[in-house]
């Protein structure tokens, strides 16, 4: 029945297991293990994450293409239900829907054409392509700002249920009141699950097989009779549309869409941040790889701060370990982990079992 | 008895190609075809100065990595880097000599400019050869790698700055004798725009004479075509790589330090906001072409500052239009190398 | 009956090592093993043919020498030394010199500016030039102009012409006369017969029996990875089934 579950893509090493074990339950039961708005805050911005990463683990990792046109999509999705929402005096379910759908069209329709257009090209120009398109839209986002709200963004109002206002029932159950905020939460939680489970679908069937081999040798799974460009295509379409959904979530979480949250290029490094050292090609490096990354992010920096504080003394390390320089660790660790650690946390930890599995020659 | 009809032999001499000159013919084309719509004659010459101006440094910017990549099939994500480096090792000369850059006599600030380009470039070739054996080497061939790890070396470089210097925004204005503008008529011709467009020319002629004339300007060539013969020629490519990889980031030290006092502020990501329009440059250039670089370079600055007059709504994207535009014309871009 | 005396027929002993020695040589590409243990031998001042069909391993034997494939197994010799493991420029400047089945001229470079770039040593020497430019006019008409603009008759002659710019111990010639007009091969075939009365030791992939015969002083027959036949021409010209067993063909075709 799990087994099924997970498409038959199982975790393969018992750590691996115990951790992703935990990172579920934690995640499931965010609202009652923690008290508070920035805990909670943090685990909906995990399970977003997840998904978004693991649909770039879709491109990247299964199909052997770099896109940089990823949070393009994933803006989209957010400014689609956004900018509905903000837009109509009564937000209700139907108007939500409406923005979504057609963000999901727009998503749709740029992924076939950007698609179209530059998958036959070799890969590096296919990233030099992407990162242009993307970034002409976020420009774009920014400047048409009666339609967008420009640099500022824009604040909108949710469907009354998922408001903060609302209460599902009148006391608390284990410590938190069930108002629209855990609602929120939970929509996107199975939201996010519903995305990841579809993604291990997706890469364990034969399609995603026939991705793998594109991504091993293009030339000869085009000999093979597989027409390397509709997989491409495929692969690209999907993956948009799944970082919309994850964007359209994250935009109902938040309650608020803008250019740096939704389509900064900051996002971009994230994911890719995410994907390598998580572990490419593998999804569920993406789970443990958003996990420990936006954990950091929000928590980490508080030491790096107290080390910052520490050294003060010393000119260049105080200045390395002051919190806003946490990027220059993370890149660090981004370029080991490309040499070392090509296949990832989880790669290493699938590794590390197999290893221990086989039986010690005599 | 011969029936069919005699076939030419197989070493008859083929028609001599053409010099390609359709591409060459944009740029004036280009600048002549604007000129009516403009309509004022000085609002052009302001144009048009500024947009060579900031053509010429994209030149800069962008002939490093066109190289890089045309002889070496590596592509330099990290290649803004460079950029930001070149610049802020600048203020190492620019800053302790600062009443130098505030007389006013032009011999004086161009001595410490020159200065200033000859430290940053330094650094920037030396960061270069770093780079180049650091990430790059380890992960030859593989592009997907390549491309990872120099955006990670980007990132590095980039939070460095800010360690290294403090803050993340160092402000530099201008030299005094540099500033103000030449009256032509009724048209304001900046005079650092015109220092950009001299050095500007200075660089692309100097690497036309070495790509041409010398021995090593043949070894690039030649190795852009086809790296295993030269090889087998009996020269070491590798030690070509590092030297050519070194010259494209002392290049681009050199585009960051004119860039940034065009700007007249420094920021860490500096150059990394600027590599989207550097490969828009690339592709429309055709990699490893450098004359396609230069007239991409042009091409897209013209064309922002003339769209940014005629038509504000689309200048913002007037780079991937034109790119598409030069797509559909040439697929491979205006001077492809015959790289596959 | 007089006996042959040894010094007739024992060649001198300082030259008696081949310049060339290949020993056992394997050649994997990816995962496929093209070069099943190959043991060759090239005598100095002679013209070896190395034969064979199609996917036979004759280029990739070419190609393992020059080091552009490493050999995964066996030992290459070339003039006492052991260039196995060497890099490719290693290789050519230790005095091989490589003529690529595709020519590889370099199309946006002069034809004056490919043979510069072969004369490592210092700049051309015109008398040598010159020599060169008697077999091959042509070069002399489009010294000047891109060598992209050639023939492809005229290419190979460029190839060629880089190959022996400069004096080499040994050329590696990879099927040159492959699509070329008789005026064109009789030009390549006086040029070798020219550079052989000068000592230079060849190694020559050939598929053109008139060529083979004419110019062979061995024949070495590739099949399937590994050389089946080794031997002076005259016993592979002299034998008609050995020719149809090894070629599948008669190297008594008219020219």
């Amino acid at each position: 029945m799990l087994r099924q579950l997970l498409s038959g893509d199982l975790p393969r090493s018992r750590s691996l297991t115990a951790l992703l074990v935990v990172i579920l339950l934690g995640l499931a039961l965010a609202p009652f293990l923690t008290s508070g708005a920035r805990p909670l805050n943090t685990a909906a911005t995990i399970c977003v994450y997840i998904v978004l990463v693991a649909s770039y683990d879709l491109l990247l990792g299964y199909t052997g293409i770099v896109s940089f046109a990823h949070t393009m999509f994933y803006g989209i999705g957010a400014y689609g239900i956004g900018l509905a929402l903000a837009r109509v005096d009564e937000p209700t379910w139907g108007v939500a829907m409406t923005g979504l759908g057609l963000a999901l069209l727009l998503a749709l329709a740029l992924a076939l054409v950007v698609g179209l257009f530059a998958l036959r090209v070799q890969a590096i120009f296919y990233a030099m392509i992407t990162l242009a398109v993307a970034s002409s839209f976020a420009v774009l986002a920014s400047q048409l700002s009666d339609f967008t709200g420009g640099e500022d963004g824009v604040t909108f109002s949710v469907p009354h249920v998922l408001s903060p206002a609302y209460r599902l029932v009148e006391h608390e159950v284990f410590g938190r009141h069930l108002d629209g905020r855990v609602l929120t939460y939970y929509v996107v939680f199975f939201g996010c699950l519903l995305l990841f489970l579809f993604l291990l679908r997706l890469v364990n069937s034969p399609f995603g097989r026939v991705l793998q081999a594109i991504r091993e040798n293009a030339f000869r799974a085009e000999a093979l009779g597989y027409r390397t460009m509709v997989y491409r295509i495929w692969a690209n379409v999907l993956a948009a549309l799944t970082a919309s959904l994850a964007g359209a979530l994250m935009a109902l979480w938040l309650r608020y869409v803008g250019p740096k949250t939704s389509l900064g290029f900051e996002v971009m490094t994230d994911i890719l941040l995410i994907v390598v050292i998580g572990g490419m090609g593998t999804m569920y490096g993406a789970v443990v790889g958003a996990t420990l990354f936006i954990l950091a992010q929000n928590y980490l920096k508080e030491w790096m701060a107290h080390g910052s504080a520490a050294l003060d003394g010393v000119p260049l390390l105080a200045a390395a370990l002051h919190p806003d320089r946490w990027m220059l660790w993370l890149g660090l660790l981004f370029i080991l982990s490309i040499y070392w650690f090509p296949v990832g946390i989880v790669g290493k930890l699938r590794l590390r079992a197999w290893l221990a599995q086989r039986p010690t020659r005599s | 008895m011969p029936i069919a009809p005699a076939i030419p032999s197989a070493d008859a001499q083929l028609p001599a190609t053409r010099r390609d000159i359709a591409p060459l013919l944009l740029v004036p084309a280009l600048m002549l075809a604007t000129l009516p719509l403009v309509g004022s004659w000085s609002t052009w010459v302001t144009l048009t100065v500024a947009g060579l101006a900031m053509g010429m440094m994209i030149f800069i910017m962008a002939s490093g990595l066109t190289l890089v990549f045309g002889l070496m099939n590596v592509i330099n994500f990290g290649h803004g880097a460079f950029i930001a480096v070149g610049a802020f090792s600048a203020t190492l000369v620019l800053l302790p000599l600062r009443s130098w850059l505030e007389m006013d006599s032009l011999p004086v600030n161009l001595a410490v400019l020159a200065l200033a380009i000859v430290v940053a470039m330094l650094v920037t070739a030396l960061l270069g050869w770093a780079f180049e054996r650091l990430l790059i080497q380890p992960v030859y061939g593989q592009h997907l790698k390549q491309i990872l790890v120099t955006m990670g070396g980007m990132i590095v470089a980039e939070q460095l700055i800010h360690v290294l210097w403090g803050a993340g925004t160092i402000a530099v204005p201008l030299p005094t004798a540099l500033r103000g503008a030449f009256v032509l008529g009724d048209a304001a011709i900046d005079k650092y725009r015109l220092v950009a467009v001299a050095v500007g020319l200075v660089v692309f002629v100097t690497m036309y004479l070495i790509l041409n004339r010398t021995k090593i300007g043949l070894l690039v060539r030649a190795g852009v075509e086809h790296g295993e013969m030269v090889e087998a020629l009996g020269y070491r490519i590798r030690r070509l790589f590092v030297l050519v990889f070194a010259a494209g980031a002392g290049l681009a030290g050199l585009g960051g330090v004119m860039w940034g006092l065009y700007k007249e502020t420094l920021t860490a990501a500096m150059g990394g906001e600027i590599m989207v329009m550097l490969f828009i440059v690339i592709i429309i250039g055709g990699p490893g072409s450098v004359g396609g670089c230069f007239i991409g370079a042009l091409l897209i600055a013209l064309v922002a500052n003339y769209a940014g007059f005629l038509a504000p709504g689309i200048a913002l994207v007037s780079g991937i239009v034109l790119m598409i535009s030069v797509l559909l014309w040439r697929p491979a871009g205006l001077y492809a190398t015959g790289r596959g | 009956m007089e006996r042959p005396t040894p010094n007739m027929l024992a060649p001198d002993p300082a030259t008696r090592q081949p310049l060339l020695r290949l020993a056992g040589v394997h050649t994997h590409i990816g995962q496929y093993h093209i070069l099943h243990g190959v043991d060759l031998q090239v005598a100095r001042g002679e013209l070896a043919v190395l034969l064979g069909r199609n996917g036979a391993g004759k280029t990739t034997t070419l190609r393992t020498i020059m080091g552009l494939w490493r050999a995964s197994s066996g030992s290459i010799h070339f003039d006492g030394a052991d260039i196995t493991r060497l890099a490719t420029s290693a290789i050519a400047r230790a005095g091989i010199a490589y003529v690529p089945e595709n020519m590889a001229v370099f199309s946006d470079l002069t034809v004056r500016e490919n043979l510069v770039l072969a004369a490592r040593n210092g700049p051309l020497d015109t008398a040598r030039v010159d020599w060169i430019c008697g077999f091959f006019p042509a070069l002399r008409t489009f010294w000047h102009r891109p060598a992209g603009n050639l023939s492809g008759g005229q290419k190979q002659m460029v190839a060629i012409a880089r190959a022996i710019v400069e004096p080499r111990k040994l050329l590696l010639v990879d099927e040159p006369t492959k699509g070329l007009a008789p005026a064109i091969v009789h030009s390549l075939m006086a040029a070798f017969r020219e550079l052989k009365a000068q000592g230079a030791t060849i190694l020559l992939v050939e598929q053109n029996v008139h060529v083979v015969r004419a110019l062979g002083d061995t024949a070495s027959v590739m099949d399937g990875g590994r050389v089946v036949h080794a031997g002076p021409m005259a016993v592979l010209a002299g034998d008609a089934a050995l020719q149809q067993r090894l070629l599948g063909l008669s190297l008594d075709t008219q020219p």
